[in-house]
């Protein structure tokens, strides 16, 4: 591993470690989930009686979090937001991941840059929600707000090296490049990036 | 009660509180007496070294139930729940807000099931399990009913009843019971229901209400007790057997049973539908009550169980008593097992084999009260929604005037009454008469708007309920009604057609 800078050396075990602490917990937790019985029927009502009714009211959920709609309007308009965008932001990261870039992802790319920020913005409205409605500022536990925070931290530096002080995006996707396919190379200097990155880590 | 229960003025609106912590810590049931928790299997007081065996306690219902494993890890503490429960719009209290009735086991459950709580408890939100953990265990999963409606609100479907029942448990485990459901639970053992009530008076009971049907209406309806080889075994709740209304109710069954030309039977052995088993979270006992039901079945020679107005009592029948006692292969197969009285009288006016008249009701101007567990643990008849369409229409079949109360305080969304889950018990009274105010407030909307003066339902926990803490918010416990006296007032007797 000559050539390779201390820093470097670091940011590369950060990398695979959390990478993979990340698909250990995954397996672990759904093994888990998978190996325990359900012995008794707990509806979570209104509870479908058709299989394509239950594949519908998963879909409702995951895709469009209903629950949460009934419960609380607001809640759901910043994490629906927040969800959204954070997905196109994803994808649209994807080109730093992938040789050649698959279409879809190229076309992520401009709208990905404006869900980056509208993203970073429903961080930040999510964070004060969670401050100023007494009932949720006292269940909060600080992992609540360290993952937010940590998040808008991602989104804020994203979006200074876009707009401001751009970073050397060649450098990016050959450290990425390097990690994936597992022929590490050193990382880029860029303070901003080295913020950027590490969000893989929590 | 000597002190007067400060209530919330009535306006229609049920409205939001601000927080105050601590408000109801001092709500806590009575603990069970030794003997009511050696009754059944548990210790008779705390134990010695009794957090390392909660601890082994959590540890293997985390083993055995999927459902609680999930439920304590994926909270991420949004909020949805927070102000719909009945008990935080009623108190105040932030530990009532469903997400910290959860947490306080969550905590626990960081600190001894989980990496980041074993290594940085204060980081994770973990905690010891201390003797204060145990006791704000006993007061707030206590103000828990178990009714579910937190769940329908949750993006991840987190149940809190699973785990107010899975805390009962564990506090049973090491010998700290709640008095009310263990001593209730030991009665149905023993006796064979909730109230204790031994066969001489049961059938005191039946007979009597025999001569009084006969009186009214000049007709011998017939309520029979223990007789072999008839067609119906119904199992009512036992408050159906004295309490009002709720024996209007169970008149009204007996009225159906005879128009309908079915032969039917009550059990002595058998003659509580009630599971407190559920309540307390204890499969193994929820199971031995549920299995008296079956040997009565059996020992009776039936055909079929039909069940009467329960609402806790319908969802172990609906939705447990297949994995519990089943399977019921020795019933005919034509007929779900169990059925709900409702069903089954919904059919026979469906198919004309009853006749009404409907002015008879018509100095009732009704609601209805969805009432927890049938609505959110269970369903009724073969589509969903049956738990909430089944009771209305056959509500509307015998009543000419029928009124909803607010959307959001029915049908799914309906609130607790504000005495189930095990909480029905006289020193927890504060807290009844404050949880019942969500449906307070609801009702009186409509009885202001539309002149309602009944309100139906179709659970006995509801009815003694009810009738117990409205009076405190000036409503009088008139309102409350059976579904099957509705049935019963507009029945015609002698006007059997059969089957």
């Amino acid at each position: 591993m000559s050539g390779l800078s201390a820093l470097s050396l670091v940011y590369i075990a950060l990398c695979y470690g959390a990478a993979a602490v990340f698909i250990t917990g995954l397996v672990v937790k759904f093994y888990g989930y998978a190996a325990t019985p359900a012995p008794l029927k707990i509806p979570t009502t209104p509870a479908p009686t058709t299989v394509p009714g239950v594949i519908a009211r998963l879909a409702g959920e995951a895709l469009f979090f209903t629950s949460l709609f009934k419960g609380n309007k607001w809640t759901w308009a910043g994490g629906y937001l927040f969800h959204a965008t954070l997905a196109l932001a994803l994808l649209r990261h994807l080109r730093y991941f992938l040789v050649p870039v698959p279409d879809i992802v190229a076309m992520a790319g401009p709208p990905g840059v404006w869900a980056g920020a509208l993203m970073t913005l429903a961080v930040v409205y999510l964070y004060m929600r969670r401050m100023t409605v007494d009932r949720t500022r006292s269940i909060s536990l600080f992992a609540d707000y360290f993952a937010l925070a940590l998040i808008g931290l991602i989104g804020l530096t994203g979006l200074i090296m876009k707009f401001a002080i751009r970073t050397d995006v060649t450098a990016v996707k050959g450290f990425i490049m390097g990690i994936v396919t597992f022929h590490p190379v050193n990382i880029p200097p860029d303070i901003l990036f080295l913020v950027h990155l590490p969000w893989r880590w929590f | 009660m000597a002190k007067k229960i400060e209530t919330d003025e009535l306006t229609g609106e049920i409205v939001t509180p601000n927080i105050e912590p601590g408000a109801t810590a001092h709500y806590k049931p009575n603990l069970a007496a030794q003997e009511h928790n050696e009754s059944l299997g548990f210790p008779g007081s705390k134990i010695e070294g009794w957090e390392e065996k909660a601890i082994g306690r959590m540890g293997e219902l985390l083993s055995k139930y999927r459902s609680l494993k999930v439920y304590m890890d994926t909270c991420v503490r949004c909020g949805s729940c927070a102000d719909k429960c009945h008990y935080f719009l009623g108190t105040g209290d932030p530990n009532n807000m469903p997400v910290a009735r959860q947490e306080l086991m969550r905590k626990v459950y960081r600190r001894y099931f989980t990496p980041g709580g074993k290594l940085l408890p204060g980081l994770s939100g973990a905690e010891d399990m201390t003797g204060k953990m145990l006791d704000e265990w006993f007061s707030y999963f206590h103000q828990c009913s178990q009714c579910r409606r937190c769940s329908v609100y949750c993006p991840f479907g987190i149940d809190t009843a699973e785990v107010s029942m899975a805390a009962r448990d564990i506090m049973n485990s090491v010998g700290v019971g709640q008095k009310y459901c263990n001593e209730v639970l030991g009665k149905v053992l023993d006796v064979g229901n909730n109230l204790g009530m031994e066969k001489p008076a049961l059938a005191n009971t039946l007979e009597f209400l025999e001569e009084d049907v006969e009186e009214e209406s000049g007709v011998a309806v017939r309520y029979p007790l223990d007789e072999v080889g008839a067609e119906v075994l119904l199992i009512a709740p036992s408050a159906d057997f004295f309490s009002s209304p709720h024996i209007e109710g169970f008149t009204g069954y007996g009225k159906v049973f005879h128009e309908a030309g079915v032969s039917w039977t009550v059990s002595s052995y058998a003659s509580e539908f009630a599971n407190f088993g559920m309540f307390v979270g204890n499969f193994e006992t929820m199971r031995k009550v549920a299995q008296r039901i079956v040997d009565a079945a059996r020992e009776l020679k039936v055909k079929r169980i039909i069940v009467g107005e329960c609402g806790h009592a319908w969802r172990v029948g609906y939705s447990f008593w297949n994995t519990l006692t089943g399977p019921f292969d020795f019933l005919d197969p034509k007929h779900r097992t169990p059925t709900h009285i409702c069903e089954f009288t919904l059919d026979l006016i469906k198919r004309g084999v009853i006749r009404l008249d409907k002015s008879a009701n018509d100095d009732l101007n009704v609601t209805f009260h969805d009432s927890c567990n049938v609505a959110r643990g269970s369903r009724m008849g073969d589509k969903p929604g049956g738990q909430f369409d089944i009771p209305r229409e056959l509500i509307r079949s015998v009543c000419n005037n029928f009124v909803e109360m607010d959307q959001d305080t029915i049908r799914e969304f309906t609130y607790c009454c504000g005495g189930g889950g095990g909480l029905l018990t006289d020193e927890l009274m504060e807290l009844r008469v404050k949880g019942a105010m969500p449906r307070a407030q609801a009702l009186h909307e409509v009885m202001e708007r539309n002149g309602v003066n009944t309100m139906a339902m179709i659970c006995a926990i509801c009815k003694a309920q009810f009738t117990k803490v409205l009076p405190s918010y000036g409503i009088g416990m008139d309102v409350v009604a059976s579904v099957h006296q509705l049935v019963s007032n507009a029945i015609i007797l002698g006007g059997n057609r059969g089957v």
